[in-house]
């Protein structure tokens, strides 16, 4: 799939991600690098412990059918059978313990691998918020809500938080690390199959923690830089409502605040425009211009009425331009 | 040997003991409400905890009802957020960790001591009023606006969240402290009330396994207090010690929690090898094989675990190095544990085996316990961690130890001395088919989780991609089945209380010194102190069983007969 189709494929499909069918039982298909390694000690473990299971719960059925008892009347006790073997303890404990340390060792190389970001791997910022991924790019000034990357190229995240703990988790890439606020952390993956992919949030972070996806769109060769200089041409072109749509689906309004009118995390933009809101804590705001910039700067300052004071500041992530063209979005929405 | 006096009422004791038991012997509200007796203590515990056990497992159904579809099926996202957070604090605090120490323990441990009551029979019943605070506490959050951080209480979320967090983390501390009670109370009485001959290698597995606990709730539990302390400060007078906007680390947080809260898994799970230790030489008609072995282990597992908390931040943020060493040291409590399920397997080997409701329960642990703990060295494995933690592998693997190993084995100590703390039999069959419907269950329910985990599900999501749906709805089934064995189990062991039929002093045939006392004990338990001549599993030759009581007599000597 070219990543052109992915992306009209994107435009008129539902936002939800899908991950794709898998040639594996237990695990999504393997996109990355890392994936055939940490998936291989996954196998050996799974074949591993099926045999030691089946082995255990065979000798409790045999043991059971074997020798069970035929009644408490008959009084029989278990004859003078070994009741203590140094031997086979030690054996059955030593056994496992050469087990642990393979398993160890292969684990343990494996991290540094994935803990690891080769040098001159091509670098994109991710941050965390209450509940919305956003992307940076080299050149970029607006963040993307997906994650675009050339396929056979490695790439390292640069990861932080802007509210609470998120964890950036990309399943078919095996890669997983906290998003945490005050520091920055990091992963990378060289991804081997280009196609759409589900990004989830694995860390618990509120209300819509489990609608905090995105996509992972792995370009075939070339095509990456060609969307990265369309989406800048792009970005720094559109102005007035047309900015402020785009924002509303990029910088993650859409999570809490609809535009047809039904309240969710926060009010809907519908029709809000001009309107007197009752505040928490009492008094009311007319919506307009100043309202609408402090919201976005301080959002906690003022709360409407019914709802939670959820939503974490967009001060120094909006320019002048931005905060503009979301004001002319609202107005739109009559 | 010491023996306090454990009442401040004390009465003459009357003339039958057999129709003086712990149960009749005072009547009236206060006679329970004021008792210091370990016995009464134990059952007042054990209500509460049964109670807090059928409100969280109500939260579960809930819950799992709610995913039978993605999205909405009924309830939103902030009360099933709110839900399951108070799905695990309630089993967590309120249920597992004191369920087998102190209501199980408290009744059962001195009457295997031989002795008339714990060492602090006043502290015993602070600890109980404790857990009522702290259940109290917790209910308040659900009442004011109840807790959504997850029973992990993770900063920042907590400490900027709207909902009522304080009442809840205050209760967690409140409850900590009554763990640490039983834990100190367990100790000193386990060292000074052993009676004459019980050496510490004569001593059930059962008193091996609380000691083990006892050790591990004095040590660890404070660290939770003081951590959930620090997050009440800074949430309610913003000092800042984990939030990064006050200046603090949430990083640090989850080292303290998990400080406290991995040991924690082995307070919840160690007493339960304790209970399983029990069961299975009494049903196998054999002594246990590799006792030291098993008794030791309990303390490796003990000790280990207070070295392994990093084991649950691999992607934190923490560094590789302190991933490393927390990784390695994780896979060495691998060798105990599974020191102990090949030992209690090999018990079986030429055994007599009874397959009673206990047993049932026994093997039914042994069998979930294998599947947890296997999948306990997946996450040990940091390469392999990375992919599932935080997924339903994560989930799968912690019910497989919590419910499939403390709850399994909880049900089974209850069977097994269900006759002995309330006199009364329950009804075989029923009991069977409850252990039965309770083993389909909690794998139909957990199974499905490790491979919705393995292809990337997340945990705690309250919706999930159609991709899901079919494993999420199999889990759901399970949940049900599930269900549907605790009811019976319920009403089955509540109707013997009025209806069963009279339970002898020993109906199993244990030769532990708990079934040499009539049932329900007297109010002071033995008449004589008993003296130990032997180990706990020994001498099940000189019991015979006696058709008319349904229970076993010692064997006549050959000289009488």
């Amino acid at each position: 799939m070219t990543s052109m189709s992915i992306l009209l494929a994107l435009a008129s499909e539902p936002k939800l991600p899908k991950l794709p069918d898998s040639p594996y039982f237990w695990m999504p298909p393997r996109v990355s690098t890392i994936a055939a390694d940490s998936d291989f000690l996954y196998e050996a473990m799974t074949w591993g412990s099926a045999v030691c299971a089946a082995a255990i719960f065979y000798a409790m059925w045999h043991f059971c059918t074997k020798y069970r008892a035929k009644s408490r009347a008959a009084n029989e006790v278990a004859g003078q059978s070994s009741e203590h073997n140094t031997a086979l303890e030690i054996t059955w404990s030593i056994i496992p313990l050469f087990v642990c340390i393979a398993l160890f060792v292969g684990g343990f190389k494996g991290f540094v691998d994935i803990r690891t970001p080769p040098k001159g791997a091509m670098e994109i910022r991710a941050t965390g918020q209450k509940w919305k991924w956003l992307f940076t790019y080299p050149g970029l000034g607006t963040p993307e809500d997906m994650l675009h990357v050339p396929v056979n190229t490695n790439v390292r995240i640069v990861i932080n938080a802007v509210d609470v703990l998120h964890s950036l988790y990309m399943p078919v890439l095996r890669v997983k690390m906290d998003a945490v606020p005050g520091r920055y952390t990091d992963l990378w993956f060289k991804a081997t199959e280009t196609g759409d992919f589900p990004i989830f949030c694995a860390e618990y972070c509120g209300t819509s923690h489990s609608d905090m996806l995105s996509h992972l769109i792995v370009h075939p060769p070339g095509e990456y830089e060609t969307w990265l200089s369309n989406t800048i041409a792009k970005a720094d072109s559109v102005t007035g409502k047309d900015r402020g749509a785009m924002l509303y689906e990029k910088q993650g309004c859409s999570t809490c605040h609809t535009t047809d009118g039904t309240p969710k995390v926060g009010p809907s933009w519908k029709g809000i425009w001009g309107k007197s809101e009752s505040m928490t804590g009492g008094g009311s705001v007319t919506v307009d211009e100043n309202y609408v910039r402090e919201s976005l700067m301080d959002p906690q300052a003022k709360i409407v009425l019914g709802f939670t004071p959820a939503m974490p500041t967009y001060k120094g992530k909006l320019s002048e331009k931005d905060i503009d063209g979301i004001i002319e979005y609202i107005k739109s929405l009559k | 040997m010491a023996s306090p006096s454990t009442t401040a009422d004390a009465v003459a004791p009357r003339s039958s003991p057999g129709d003086d038991n712990y149960l009749t012997h005072d009547k009236g509200i206060a006679s329970w409400a004021f008792t210091l007796d370990h016995k009464r203590i134990g059952v007042m515990y054990l209500i509460s905890v049964l109670c807090a056990f059928a409100l969280g497992g109500t939260f579960a159904l809930i819950l799992r009802t709610e995913l039978l579809t993605p999205g909405h099926t009924i309830i939103d996202h902030d009360t099933y957020n709110q839900m399951f957070t108070l799905h695990g604090a309630i089993m967590v605090f309120l249920v597992i960790i004191p369920g087998i120490p102190a209501a199980l323990g408290n009744i059962i441990l001195p009457l295997q001591l031989g002795a008339k009551d714990v060492a602090f029979p006043r502290l015993n019943l602070a600890s109980y009023y404790l857990w009522i605070t702290g259940a109290v506490l917790m209910l308040t959050s659900l009442a004011i606006n109840a807790v959504d951080t997850g029973w992990t209480f993770y900063t920042p979320y907590s400490t900027t969240t709207s909902t009522a967090v304080v009442p809840a983390a205050f209760g967690a501390f409140v409850l900590g402290f009554s763990s640490i009670f039983t834990g100190l109370n367990f100790i000193v009485t386990i060292h000074k009330l052993r009676p004459p001959g019980m050496t510490w290698f004569r001593m059930p597995l059962f008193v091996w396994a609380l000691y083990s606990t006892a050790l591990i709730q004095v040590l660890a539990t404070p660290v939770i207090g003081i951590t959930l302390l620090m997050m009440i400060v800074e949430r309610t007078l913003h000092i800042g010690i984990f939030d990064p906007a006050l200046g603090g680390d949430p990083v640090l947080f989850q080292h303290f929690f998990w400080f406290y809260s991995h040991p924690a898994v082995y307070i919840m799970v160690v007493p339960a090898f304790g209970v399983i230790g029990d069961i299975i030489p009494v049903f196998s008609r054999k002594k246990i094989f590799g006792y030291k072995f098993i008794a030791v282990s309990s303390l490796a597992i003990a000790f280990l675990g207070f070295l392994v908390w990093g084991h649950h931040m691999f992607v934190s943020g923490q560094s590789v190095l302190a991933g490393t060493i927390f990784s390695a040291i994780t896979f060495l409590i691998a060798i105990p544990t599974a020191i102990k399920v090949f030992n209690w397997t090999a018990t079986m080997y030429k055994g007599v085996i009874h397959l009673d409701t206990p047993m049932l329960y026994a093997l039914a642990f042994l069998w979930v316990f294998t599947i947890g703990g296997l999948t306990g060295v997946f996450l040990a494995v940091m390469s392999v961690d990375v992919h599932l933690t935080d997924t339903y592998f994560v989930v799968a693997h912690f019910h497989y130890v919590m419910m499939g190993g403390a709850i399994t084995a909880l049900m089974g100590g209850l069977h097994y001395w269900w006759p002995k703390a309330f006199g009364r039999m329950y009804d075989e069959k029923m009991g069977r088919l409850g252990a039965i419907l309770v083993f389909i269950g909690l794998n139909v329910t957990f199974f499905p989780q490790f491979i919705l985990g393995s292809r990337g599900m997340p945990r705690r999501y309250y919706n999930y991609l159609p991709e899901f749906q079919h494993l999420h709805m199999l889990s759901t089934f399970g949940a049900y089945t599930l269900g549907a064995g605790f009811l019976l189990t319920a009403y089955f062991l509540a109707k013997s209380l009025k209806h069963g039929k009279i339970a002898p002093a020993n109906p199993w045939g244990g030769t532990t010194l708990e079934w040499q006392c009539p049932s329900p004990p007297p109010y002071y338990n033995f008449t004589k102190t008993p003296v130990v001549t032997q180990g706990p599993y020994d001498g099940y030759e000189n019991l015979v069983y006696d058709e008319k009581i349904g229970g076993y007599l010692p064997r006549p000597n050959k000289a009488e007969a």
